[in-house]
Order: structure tokens, then C-alpha cells, then sequence
């Protein structure tokens, strides 16, 4: 299943300038390949990324799996949850949390990790990687 | 009505927050911003950071679609190159023009870049923007030696981003006598320079550089004294200049060393075109602080939206930073000296620290200081002075710390500051602004704070002082600070476990319903599943309650540095056969891992790839083995001295006994990992006074202590009775792990929960051994039914499918392994690679 990439032109919404970009979508497993409350790692090339299955929140995200603190591919393992709203990972080495939604680092100054779109069609988790 | 226009020219920081500022109050005007660099304005303050890993787009002040939610056009790659100021008009290089009602200038300043011979050569750059750093470290892939021309505050950083590019051969050079000759003084400069020059930094002060030598690129710096150095790159860091190029051309008024003049509303000669930030000569002085800038975009700001008369009084200079891991600070009038005043000096050569406090001649008032190598009291000394604090009987303890051991000032300080002291000065936030976001807006933690007021958001050196106000004012508003878990659970650990036990609840999801709120995070979940498997002792990967297990316990092993995983099977007592340690040579063989004795009697298998482990645990469960919960709170290791089957001395059995107390607790899990030890005689080979309850054979049987510890505060254990048969010690073990289990907070070992229990171990006796509580026989049964509950997670892990799929690393390609995972060679086996920096 690794690589099948499936070509699709969606149009981001929000900006007035109507933007078009292509995004790539991963097929990256089954619904019921992910875990619950939890991650997963999913290779795409030399890639690494983590997906998380939010499934107390019903919600798909999606992250690099490297932790940016010391270079560990560690997200998929780490724990998922939230502060106040935000939802959250933290690193399973050192406690680092970062958004979900954003990417953005929430303790200390580790840099911003990298975020991707999920969607769900038909039992299939796809990964949107923009081209 | 057609609504007026403001032009911006420039979209740098303060241009930025003008924008922000002015949306924030108005949306009367049709702005249109002019940038010259490609990318929309950045956190320029922190743009060293975009060498330890922060992209362009981290250091980014808005979202990319900020400006089109706010209706600002924004133009970047884009100058203003003309104004005609009677028309009304700027003009773009590509030849169109746009009108104004109002111009606002934030064109900022670039570096002052002296006239030095062959300055132009290759190699040679300046420290300003995200492109500079980008050609920076390109250029420093091929270089050795490095130098920096300028001593002041931006030379040491850009040194500092240098030695972090791994150049480690960094001179700074500067023209005056001391180093940074704005901000401290002459012994402050000492002290920084040795503290410096230990960090492997060379410092060369009275230096006027006068050629750049080299082909087409630089190769070495040439002095008026006539010595050189040689180096393959420079930094020039000499100061800046306003940008007011376009100021000029145009006709508004500059200074005679460059800036744009402007009035206490930062108008220019012209009533129609403001000038802010680094680009604006008020009083005389550029102001080359993010704080400062910002609160002239405030004024614009207010001044357009609301016609309010807020004005620019000019701005307190202070600043605090840490350069290359050194702190230093000055604030107020830092160089005021004698007669006018009276300076405190305090002087530590040893640790490196230099503080400088000057006093107004009647000791009343704080007026300024320097602070180098330890600025912890900055905030406070800052406050104090800019708001007329009088000063206690003993000043020179602002810089001491009072030694009778009261540590009143530090909260002491905080209600004396007036409600109007800025506290945050990137931010303009008042002690009042922060109070009320706690009083008015149940702010109760820092990131809270953040949010409601942006206090903290800018350089972020307030922020200790802001975390004590918002303590402070919590506690003065009667609220308690009371011990619960995290935002999830409003409860102690001690009130959640018993909750769990009466409410009979088995999985995380069912706890966090029925009596938390929220998704869970990365503090309660381990708790929560530490409570359920103290209480129920399930196989802990069940019920949906893997994910909320703690990283090593979700795939029951010890993650280690790069990601691989260690093994550890049990060996009670430490005492293994023959054919057991063949076995655990051959499947280390197999599955390359490192072995290595541990300072708990029994072996570790290092570096297992996550898909290996099901499978070495497979191999090591065939020939008897089981898991060792090395990675859990749970029992570690019961150690045994070798006792009176052989030793001379030993009174007792001790390796039975070991094991016979280990195979009873094994897989219990609890607070914190638990540990225990056997001694066949009071000579105490198996270190049990160590542990968290070791037992010592005597003559008529055996003594128990209890609530030892090793680790980073050792503790000995004590005596709680003596000279028990095996039985009565197994029965006071339960009890007192029970108790344990129920009552500690989280992570805390034994020896800790000891030292916080009102009465001491006389208390502990009471419950344990004369049962004070009643609870005695409940805790036997409870002990007794987790001792039946016992399984091998690894056995039941390796025989689930559903768990054993989970212990792969890439889900759509299960059979492969993490590549970045790398080993080296060492001794024979294999070893980590070092964390991977930069
Ligand atoms: C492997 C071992 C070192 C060795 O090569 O000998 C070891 C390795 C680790 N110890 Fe230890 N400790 C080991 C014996 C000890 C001992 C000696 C002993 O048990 O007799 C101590 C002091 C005794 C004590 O605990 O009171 C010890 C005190 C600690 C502490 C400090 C605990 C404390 O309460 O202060 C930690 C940190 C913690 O648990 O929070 C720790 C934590 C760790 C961790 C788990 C650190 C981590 O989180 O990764 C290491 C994990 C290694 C791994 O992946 O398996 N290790 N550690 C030893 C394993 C013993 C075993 O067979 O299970
Ligand atoms: C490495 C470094 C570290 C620093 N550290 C600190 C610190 O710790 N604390 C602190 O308070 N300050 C610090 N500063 C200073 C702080 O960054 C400045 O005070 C602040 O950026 C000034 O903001 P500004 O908007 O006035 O200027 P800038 O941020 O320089 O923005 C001006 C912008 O205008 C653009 N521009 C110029 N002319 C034109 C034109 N004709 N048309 C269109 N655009 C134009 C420029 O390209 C630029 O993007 C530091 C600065 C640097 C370089
Ligand atoms: S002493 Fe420190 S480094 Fe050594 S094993 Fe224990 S935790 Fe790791
Ligand atoms: S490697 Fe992720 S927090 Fe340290």
C-alpha cells in the first residue's frame, strides 16, 4: 500500500486570492490499522510520519515523527491529549509536547513540528501531502 | 464615505505590530504595506534561533493568512523607491504609485557597516536577517576561524550562532576598552570577558580594524598596531543604521547621524507621515530595543484610531540577557557613579558574578545596575527602580540575597509594586493587567496568562516574574493552590485511587468520563493507569488502556537513546542456571543486542528494534523466562546476597527468601518503581538497607526496614520490627505496600512518602505492625488479590494478536524496520549513536 499516492486539486478555502494547490493524498492504512487514542508511523519514501487517530475527539492528525529535541523518531509513540482545547502529543523521551493542530512546540522553545491534512474515505486513512 | 489610507513602508517587527496595533482598534482604514524582504515580518529578536533548528516560518509573527483576515494588503519583495509628499504619493519599483492619507515610516535600520579596506571581499557579512544567516552558515561549512567586529549586544550573539556553527575558533573584536561599553562597566566587562574567554571565545579589546586582507575573499584582519589574524570568515556587528535613506530623499527632517526626526507623537516635520521603530530619531536617540518600538507603534495607533493624546516619553533601556549561557543584565541609570550616587558592588571571581547596584546619596532609592553572570534578581532590581521602591534598611541584600535564610523578599517585593508597573515591557503589560487576567479571567497558569494579555510573548524574560504575581494574587484572592493532577482531574492521586476503587472503574476512558473532563494528557494518563493496575492488576495493554500507558510501559520495554529498546528478564534473587544464561547469550547472539550486567543482579539486552521484541520475548518465554518490569513503577529487583547455603557467616537463606519475595510482589505496579534486597547476615552484601524494604537475616529470624532509597538523595532505610518469621514479615510487607500503594503521590519512591507522613516511622509501626488503622486485614486481602491476579505481560502480549500487531514500527510496512535507527562499535559489541545535533 506503501506509496500509492492519489493526484487530487483541492481548493484551500479562506484566502480570497483562491489559491489553488495540488495535494498528493497518501493512502496511509486502514482505519482499523490505526490506534485508537494513539499513533502510528507511516513510511513514505525516506518520510516518517506519525498519525494519530483522536478517536475520544473523532479527529485524524497528522505530524513528522521526528521529535524535533533530539532528532528521535519518536512522535507516533508518544501520548496524545490535550490542554485546555489544543490537542497535543508528548514525546515519549523527554516530555515535549507539541500541537497537533498547529505543530507548534507548547513547552520550551523546541522549533514547530510539521503538520499534514487526514482524510477518511471509504475505511481508508489518507495523508495529504502538499506537491 | 471613501475610508482614508495609511501606508506602511517596511514590514518588520514594529511595522508588524503597528498593523496589529491599529487593526485591533479601528477598521476605518485602508491599509496597504510596503516590504522589502521577501517574507512576511519575523521575530527578529530571536533570530538566532534559526540556527538551533526554528524555520523562517517559526519565527514568523502572523499566520500567512493573518493579513487577509484583517484586509491589510501587503506587498513584500517590494520597496518604496520615491514619495512625493505634495502629492501624496509612493512609488514602487516597478513604476506604480499609491496615494496616502497617512504614511507611517518602520523602515528599521541595517547594520553600520565602517569603511574598512576590502570590506567588499568574499566572507565577510553582517547579522541582520534571515538571509544574512542563510549566507552565514552556507560560507561557514568551509571555514575554520571566524571573527566578529563589535563587542556590543548583537556581536555576542552573532559569536554565539558562530561557535554553534561549529566554528570554535571565534575572536571578537572590539574598538573600545571593555566589552558591550553600552550597557556595563569596566569590571562588569571583566568578568564577562573571562567568563567568555572560558567558553573558548577570544577577546580582543582596543582594536581598530583597518584592512581586510585576502585574494577575492578574506583571509586575514590587519589592526592599526600592525598585528593580524587570520581568519576565513567575518561578522561585521559595529551598530546600526536607521534606515532614512527614503526619509531624506524626500525632504522630512534626520538627524546629523542618521534617523528620522520625530516629535513626542511620532510625527515627522510633516503632519501627515509618522516614523517609528529603529528608523526614528526621538530626543536624539534611536531606539534600538524591541519594547521601545513597539510602544511607538501604540501611539500611532492610538493617535489614528482614536485621536487620543498618548505620547512617546522616551523609554527605559533596560535589558537582560543571556549571551552564550552568561546572564547579563543593566537597568536605569547603570553608569551613574560617585558623587552623584552611591554604588554596591559585589564581586565573585570564583563563580564568575559581578552586580552593581547605585543608590541615590540619601540610600533611598534604587537607581541603576549592572548585573553579569547571575541575574536572577533583575526583574525585581528593575521594578524597584523604575517605580521608586524605597529601598529596605539593608540594600546591599538585593544582591546578596538576605543570608538569615527568609526568603520574604522575593514575594515581599511584588505587593509594593504600584498596579501601573510594567512588568511586561515588549507587551506593555502592568502588574494590574496581570492581576485582573487571574482575578477577572480565572487565568491560572502561564500559558492562560499568555493568552489573555500577551504578557510573556516577547523576549520572555518576564515570565518568572509574572508566574509570582499570578501566584501571588491566587493566593491573596484565597484561592487554594491545592495539590490535583492536572486540568483532567480536579483530585489528588489519593482521592482519585480511592474514587476508582468505590466506583469499581477498569479503564482509562471510563475514569476520565465519569469523573475528569477533557481528553486526558501526558500527566494523568500514566497516573490514571498506574491506579488501575495497582487495583486491579489486568494485563495493562487491554481496555483500550495501551495508549494510556506511559511510553515503556505501552510497549513493555525501556525506549532507549535513537529508539531501540531494552530487555530484562527477571532473575529472583539474581540467581540463574547455566543453561538460562546460554539461553540469554544465544538470543542476544541472534537479535544483536548488547549485554551488560545491572547494578540489580540480573542482565539487560540492549538495542532491539520494536519489531524484534515480541520475538526475543518468545524465544526467552520458551526457556522459562518472564518479563522483569524494568520498565514499569512496579517491583524491580529483589537482590540476594549469597546467605547460608555457602557463605561462612550466613544466618539465613537469604537467595529463598529472595526469590520467594520476589515471585510474591513481581509485576505490582505502584507510585514508583519499587526495590528490595536480602541479606543472610548483618555484614549486608545485598545493600537492603538500601531499598525500599530489605530484609536482614538474625539469628532467630528476620529484621525489616523499610523506606530506603540509592538514587540521587541516598536514604537509609529503618528499622520497623525484628526478628519475625517468614510469614509475619510477608504479612507486614503487605500492609505496608498497600499502604503505600494507596496513599503516595505520584512518583514518589517510598523514603519521600516516609518523609512527608506526619509522625514519622513511629506512625508507619503503629499501622503496619499494631494495625491503628483497622485496615490490616483488608490489606492482606487486597495484597492477596493481586499476588493471584499475576500474569507475564509479555506472555499475554506475545499471544494476543490484536497487541502483538502493535509492535511494529511503520504500520504499512510492518516488516520493516526504523532506519534511523544506527549503531556503533564499541568493545565488541554495539553502542548508541550520539544524540543527533543540528
Ligand atoms: C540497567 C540499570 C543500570 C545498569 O546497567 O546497571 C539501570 C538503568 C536505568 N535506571 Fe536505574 N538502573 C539500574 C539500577 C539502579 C539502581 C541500583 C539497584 O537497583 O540496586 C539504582 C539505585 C537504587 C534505587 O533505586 O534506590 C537506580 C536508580 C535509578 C533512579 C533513581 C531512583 C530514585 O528514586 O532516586 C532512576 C530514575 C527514576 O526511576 O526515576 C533510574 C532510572 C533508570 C532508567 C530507567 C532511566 C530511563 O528512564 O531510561 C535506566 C533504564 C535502563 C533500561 O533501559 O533498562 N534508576 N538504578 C540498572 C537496572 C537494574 C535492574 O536490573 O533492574
Ligand atoms: C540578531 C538581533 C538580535 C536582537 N536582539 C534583540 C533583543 O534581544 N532585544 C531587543 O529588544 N531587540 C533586539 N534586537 C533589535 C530588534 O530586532 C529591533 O529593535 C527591531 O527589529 C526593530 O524593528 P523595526 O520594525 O523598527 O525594524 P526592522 O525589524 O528592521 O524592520 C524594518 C523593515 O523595513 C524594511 N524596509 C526598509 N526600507 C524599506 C523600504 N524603502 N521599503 C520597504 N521596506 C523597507 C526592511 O527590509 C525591514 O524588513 C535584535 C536585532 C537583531 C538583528
Ligand atoms: S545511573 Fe543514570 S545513566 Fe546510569 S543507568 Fe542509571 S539512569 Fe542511566
Ligand atoms: S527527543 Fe523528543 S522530547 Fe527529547
Amino acid at each position: 500500500m506503501e506509496n500509492s499516492l492519489e493526484n487530487q486539486t483541492s481548493t484551500l478555502n479562506g484566502t480570497d486570492n483562491n489559491m489553488e494547490t495540488t495535494i498528493n493524498w497518501l493512502a496511509a492504512c486502514r482505519v482499523e490499522d490505526a490506534v485508537e487514542n494513539g499513533g502510528v508511523c507511516v513510511k513514505h519514501g525516506e518520510e516518517q510520519i506519525a498519525l494519530f487517530y483522536f478517536t475520544r475527539r473523532n479527529e485524524w492528525y497528522a505530524t513528522q515523527n521526528e521529535c524535533p529535541h533530539r532528532k528521535q523518531m519518536a512522535l507516533s509513540r508518544g501520548m496524545i491529549g490535550s490542554s485546555t482545547d489544543e490537542p497535543k502529543v508528548a514525546c515519549p523521551f523527554h516530555k515535549k509536547t507539541f500541537s497537533l493542530s498547529t505543530g507548534e512546540c507548547l513547552s520550551g522553545d523546541e522549533c514547530a513540528i510539521k503538520t499534514y491534512p487526514v482524510k477518511v474515505e471509504d475505511g481508508t486513512v489518507f495523508i495529504g501531502l502538499s506537491a | 464615505m471613501k475610508k482614508q489610507q495609511i501606508i506602511v513602508i517596511g514590514n518588520g517587527m514594529v511595522g508588524y505590530k503597528f498593523c496589529e496595533k491599529l487593526k485591533s482598534k479601528t477598521s476605518s482604514f485602508n491599509l496597504i504595506v510596503f516590504g522589502e524582504e521577501p517574507r512576511r515580518a519575523y521575530d527578529r529578536v530571536h533570530l538566532s534561533e534559526y540556527f538551533n533548528g526554528k524555520t523562517a516560518e517559526d519565527l514568523s509573527l502572523s499566520t500567512e493568512s493573518w493579513y487577509d483576515e484583517q484586509e491589510i494588503t501587503l506587498y513584500l519583495n517590494t520597496p518604496v523607491t520615491a514619495i512625493n509628499r505634495t502629492e501624496k504619493k509612493v512609488y514602487t519599483p516597478n513604476g506604480l504609485s499609491y496615494d496616502y492619507d497617512f504614511l507611517v515610516f518602520a523602515t528599521g535600520s541595517a547594520a553600520f557597516v565602517p569603511h574598512i579596506e576590502g570590506i567588499e571581499k568574499e566572507g565577510v557579512f553582517v547579522y541582520r536577517t534571515i538571509e544574512d544567516l542563510d549566507l552565514i552558515s552556507n560560507y561557514a561549512q568551509k571555514a575554520q576561524t571566524a571573527a566578529v567586529i563589535g563587542g556590543g549586544l548583537l556581536g555576542l550573539e552573532a559569536a554565539k550562532a558562530l561557535i554553534d556553527l561549529g566554528i570554535t575558533e571565534t575572536s571578537i573584536i572590539e574598538f573600545a576598552s571593555r566589552l558591550m561599553p553600552r550597557q556595563i562597566d569596566p569590571a562588569g566587562s571583566d568578568m564577562l570577558k573571562s567568563k567568555l574567554t572560558d567558553l573558548g571565545l577570544k577577546i580582543l579589546l582596543n582594536k581598530n580594524t583597518s584592512l581586510i586582507e585576502g585574494e577575492e575573499s578574506i583571509t586575514a584582519l590587519k589592526f592599526s598596531d600592525d598585528s593580524h589574524l587570520a581568519v576565513d570568515m567575518l561578522v561585521i556587528s559595529a551598530g546600526i543604521k536607521p534606515r532614512d535613506e527614503l526619509a531624506k530623499a524626500c525632504g522630512l527632517e534626520v538627524g546629523p547621524r542618521g534617523g528620522i526626526v520625530v516629535n513626542e507623537k511620532m510625527l515627522t516635520n510633516d503632519p501627515s507621515v509618522f516614523a517609528i521603530g529603529e528608523c526614528a530619531l526621538y530626543d536624539g536617540m534611536i531606539y534600538g530595543l524591541i519594547a521601545p518600538g513597539y510602544e511607538m507603534a501604540e501611539v500611532v495607533a492610538t493617535h489614528l484610531a482614536e485621536n487620543g493624546n498618548k505620547t512617546f516619553n522616551g523609554f527605559d533601556m533596560s535589558t537582560k540577557l543571556k549571551l552564550i549561557g552568561v546572564d547579563v543584565a543593566s537597568f536605569g541609570d547603570n553608569f551613574i557613579n560617585e558623587p552623584d550616587c552611591r554604588t554596591i558592588v559585589f564581586e565573585d571571581k570564583h563563580k564568575g558574578i559581578y552586580k552593581r547596584i547605585n543608590i541615590s546619596n540619601d540610600g533611598k532609592y534604587l537607581l541603576g545596575g549592572i548585573l553579569i553572570g547571575d541575574a536572577a534578581a533583575y526583574n525585581m532590581l528593575l521594578q524597584t527602580a523604575t517605580n521608586n521602591i524605597p529601598l529596605p534598611e539593608h540594600p546591599e541584600e538585593l544582591i546578596l540575597g538576605s543570608r538569615g535564610g527568609a526568603e520574604g523578599s522575593a514575594s515581599g517585593g511584588l505587593e509594593n509594586l504600584p498596579d501601573s508597573a510594567l512588568i511586561c515591557s515588549c507587551e506593555g503589560i502592568t502588574k494590574g493587567g496581570i492581576c485582573s487576567a487571574v482575578t477577572d479571567q480565572d487565568c491560572e497558569n502561564i500559558d492562560q496568562i499568555k493568552k489573555c494579555t500577551k504578557a510573556g510573548t516577547g523576549c520572555g524574560g518576564c515570565i518568572p516574574m509574572v508566574k509570582d504575581l499570578m501566584l501571588y494574587t491566587m493566593k491573596a484572592q484565597g484561592k487554594y493552590v491545592r495539590n490535583v493532577i492536572c486540568e483532567h482531574f480536579n483530585y489528588s492521586r489519593q482521592e482519585l485511587y480511592d474514587l476508582v476503587h468505590i466506583h469499581e472503574i477498569k479503564s482509562y476512558d471510563e475514569v476520565l468520563d465519569s469523573l475528569g473532563k477533557g481528553d486526558g494528557c501526558e500527566v494523568c494518563k500514566p497516573l490514571v493507569s498506574s491506579i488501575l493496575a495497582s487495583l486491579w492488576n489486568e494485563m495493562i495493554l487491554q481496555k483500550g488502556n495501551d495508549t494510556a500507558q506511559d511510553s515503556n510501559d505501552r510497549f513493555l520495554a525501556n525506549i532507549q537513546k535513537g529508539g531501540s529498546y531494552s530487555v530484562v528478564p527477571r532473575i529472583p534473587g539474581g540467581e540463574i542456571t547455566p543453561e538460562k544464561l546460554i539461553v540469554i547469550g544465544e538470543v542476544a547472539q541472534k537479535y544483536g543486542l548488547y549485554t551488560k550486567i545491572t547494578g540489580g543482579q540480573r542482565i539487560d539486552l540492549f538495542g532491539a528494534h520494536l519489531s524484534d521484541l515480541p520475538k526475543i520475548w518468545e524465544e526467552l518465554i520458551n526457556a522459562g523466562f518472564e518479563s522483569g518490569h524494568a520498565y514499569g513503577k512496579a517491583l524491580r529487583t529483589v537482590k540476594s546476597c549469597v546467605g547460608s547455603t555457602w557463605c561462612r557467616f550466613g544466618l539465613q537463606d537469604s537467595v529463598s527468601f529472595a526469590i520467594e519475595v520476589e515471585e510474591r510482589y513481581r509485576g505490582i505496579r505502584a507510585p514508583h518503581k519499587i526495590k528490595s534486597a536480602v541479606s543472610g547476615c548483618i555484614r549486608e552484601c545485598a545493600e537492603a538497607q538500601s531499598k525500599d524494604f530489605g530484609i536482614i537475616a538474625t539469628e532467630k529470624g528476620w529484621n525489616l526496614y523499610v523506606c530506603g532509597n540509592g538514587g540521587s538523595k541516598p536514604q537509609h532505610a529503618l528499622l520497623l520490627a525484628t526478628d519475625l518469621d517468614s510469614a509475619t514479615c510477608i504479612r507486614y510487607i503487605d500492609r505496608f505496600l498497600m499502604f503505600y500503594i494507596r496513599t503516595a503521590d505520584p512518583l514518589t519512591r517510598t523514603a519521600t512518602w516516609l518523609n512527608k507522613m506526619d509522625g514519622g516511622i513511629d506512625y508507619l509501626r503503629n499501622v503496619v505492625v499494631n494495625d491503628s488503622l483497622g485496615m490490616a486485614a483488608k490489606w492482606e486481602a487486597e495484597m492477596e488479590g493481586l499476588v493471584a491476579a499475576y500474569q507475564c505481560e509479555w506472555k499475554t502480549a506475545i499471544e494476543n494478536p490484536a497487541i502483538r500487531k502493535r509492535f511494529s514500527h511503520f504500520v504499512n510496512a510492518p516488516e520493516e524496520k526504523d532506519p534511523t535507527i544506527q549503531f556503533v562499535d564499541m568493545r565488541g559489541q554495539k553502542r548508541t549513536e550520539e544524540w543527533k545535533t543540528v
